[in-house]
């Protein structure tokens, strides 16, 4: 079944019209016949459909048109032209930690943020306990939120999300938040939502993360889509070359070009490192102690190559 | 759910077509409203968050709180009695009453309007992630000003029975002016709230405009001083319609005519109307602008 479809999707910001230059500019250029707008493009011709259970990554450089793609999606900008057609309820978490009020407590915050998500009464105030202590704010509740550090901040706004139960999630780079720990609990717990078969839509600058998620991929470049396939490892390969040597692809060889230039350098990579390492430590070896320097050796030995000991030892 | 971007909705045809008997202009209301009788009832947990958040915030962190709403209008009023008394009203039956009722006719308009025009603004940041109706902005801080409003009307009576008022059944009609009140505010504040996302200026046009709304709407004078003509021309000036509709309830105690009443309701809904229409047309492209 068809879960989301965007056929032809154009979306076109204007600048230079009233709200840019105000009231006085906008009559006086009026009158004096010198009234232009530029138009821009954010996203031009996207057509792309996901069926129930995708999983599509969107990668691209800053300025690519992904969030906008996203909100689009999510139904909170209609497209300037093309039709965007979604079945199910879809819950798109968005640049979460803003949009609070800093003059309200966490708690008044939390039962605000809940009902704005579409959450009943009765779930929050099942459901508030368990948001609190998965943002770790327990001695927290009631202080006004802008006496929160930043990092608490997301976590707040990752716990009240993470409670959706749509057909369809929208992440805009929302699995990197808080320090180390909490990244990996939010991690898991968006793998857990992802897992359950929804259809899932995921904004990311970390391509080992695409790699591990997702199923589909959609490329995007100044809003123009270069590529939409299902080739997940071929593609990233050769975004990641890009995102390298910066030449965008034009034609199906170019990716080709692109992804085995991509296998080139991370062989490369890996013998100079492996190299490096060698050369590493035959120095340290030269120039230690001689019973330290004999007894990694035998480390070394014993770890990668133990039948070599066992030869010496008969 | 089918978003599509200039083109006429499809939906909309195919209910034409299979029931032409109804124009469609009409199914076209039908359908809005029934909306947006369902987006109010899915949304009615958020709308009351919103209208507590609010009306909390207008008075956090002051140390009377929630005693200033009832405390503001008392001060202005007792400023505006003791300057006004010296040039005004010397032979206007009930003066104190004639000026409240115009003062806090006047002000719960200007508050309404105003938190509404910078409702959308204001909350810029949660319209551009949440996909959330954005009428309920508006609304919200219209409920917290009449709530502010209701807490003044009560001073009003304290201050009109201390003026020689005598209590009348008759006063129970006082709901239907605050009643189009309420759906004018309503319809002023989307059509502000709107402007004001596309040109920002508006802001300053505004309360320059509500300064001469109010020297306009005889607060503080008598319309008597002019020529009957011009008398007539003040109905044009909705505040001032239902300023006189609370004096005549109030001071005078009676009820204005049937055609009064039906001018009260017209300015409510044309405006309401309006606003809808706008909202309806440029909702979605508030999010380009904000």
């Amino acid at each position: 079944m068809l879960a989301v479809e965007c056929d032809h999707v154009n979306i076109r910001y204007i600048t230079g019209d009233m709200k840019s230059i105000g009231l006085k500019e906008y009559c006086l250029r009026h009158i004096t016949g010198n009234y232009h707008v530029k138009e821009f493009y954010a996203d031009k011709n996207i057509t792309f459909s996901l069926e129930q259970g995708d999983m599509l990554g969107i990668i691209g450089s800053n300025g690519a048109g992904k969030s906008t793609l996203l909100k689009a999606i999510s139904g909170i900008l209609i497209p300037t032209g093309g039709t965007i057609r979604t079945h199910g309820k879809i819950a798109a978490l968005l640049e979460l930690a803003s949009g609070f009020d800093a003059d309200m407590t966490v708690r008044e915050n939390t039962y605000l943020r809940g009902a704005m998500l579409g959450y009943t009464k009765k779930f929050l105030d099942e459901k508030y306990d368990e948001i609190i202590a998965f943002a770790e704010l327990e001695k927290f509740q009631d202080y006004y939120f802008k006496q929160l550090s930043s990092g608490m901040k997301s976590r707040l706004a990752f716990s009240i999300a993470c409670l959706v139960n749509p057909k369809i999630l929208i992440l805009d780079e929302v699995l990197s938040v808080g320090d180390g720990a909490f990244r990996k609990k939010s991690g898991d717990k968006m793998k857990e939502i992802l897992d359950s078969g929804i259809t899932g839509i995921l904004v990311s600058h970390s391509i080992d993360q695409v790699r591990e998620l997702c199923n589909k991929i959609l490329w995007l470049d100044h809003g123009n889509q270069i590529a939409f396939t299902s080739d997940v490892e071929h593609y990233c390969d050769a975004y990641e070359e890009y995102l390298m040597t910066k030449k965008l692809p034009r034609c199906l060889e170019d990716i080709d070009k692109l992804a085995d230039g991509w296998s080139v350098r991370c062989e490369r990579e890996r013998l100079e490192k492996e190299a490096k390492e060698t050369q590493k430590l035959e120095k340290l070896l030269e120039s230690g102690k001689s019973d330290t320097a004999i007894n990694a050796a035998l480390d070394i030995i014993r770890k990668n190559k133990p039948e070599l000991l066992r030869e010496t030892a008969e | 759910m089918q978003r599509a971007g200039t083109e006429k909705p499809a939906h909309l045809q195919s209910l034409m077509n299979d029931d032409g008997q109804c124009p469609y202009g009409i199914y076209y209301m039908k359908r809005t409203i029934d909306r947006l009788f369902r987006n109010l009832s899915t949304n009615m947990f958020l709308f009351e968050e919103l209208v507590k958040r609010d009306f909390e915030k207008k008075y956090k962190r002051t140390a009377l709180g929630m005693a200033w709403s009832v405390l503001s209008p008392m001060l202005t009023l007792l400023v505006m009695k003791i300057v006004f008394t010296r040039f005004f009203g010397k032979d206007t039956p009930h003066y104190t009453t004639y000026l409240f009722a115009g003062n806090i006719i006047m002000s719960y308009y200007r508050e309404a309007t105003n938190n509404g025009m910078s409702s959308l603004m204001n909350n810029a940041s949660v319209i551009t992630k949440i996909n959330i109706p954005k009428y309920l902005f508006v609304l919200s801080q219209n409920v917290s000003a009449l709530i502010n409003f209701l807490l003044t009307v009560v001073v009003f009576f304290v201050f009109a029975l201390l003026d020689g008022i005598t209590l009348h059944p008759r006063m129970l009609m006082l709901f239907y002016p605050t009643l189009c009140l309420i759906i004018f505010n309503i319809g002023v504040g989307m059509i502000l709230s709107a402007l004001f996302v596309f040109f920002r200026d508006i802001r300053y046009l505004y309360s320059v405009f509500l300064m001469l709304l109010q020297y306009l709407s005889a607060i503080f004078y008598t319309v008597d001083r002019f020529p009957a003509s011009a008398q007539k021309l003040f109905l044009l000036n909705p505040i001032y319609v239902y300023i006189k509709y609370f004096r005549t309830i109030v001071i005078s105690q009676q009820i204005p005519s049937l055609a009064y009443h039906a001018l009260c309701a017209m300015y409510a809904v044309v405006l309401l109307i309006i606003g809808g229409v706008i909202y309806k047309k440029y909702n979605h492209q508030f999010v380009y602008y904000i």
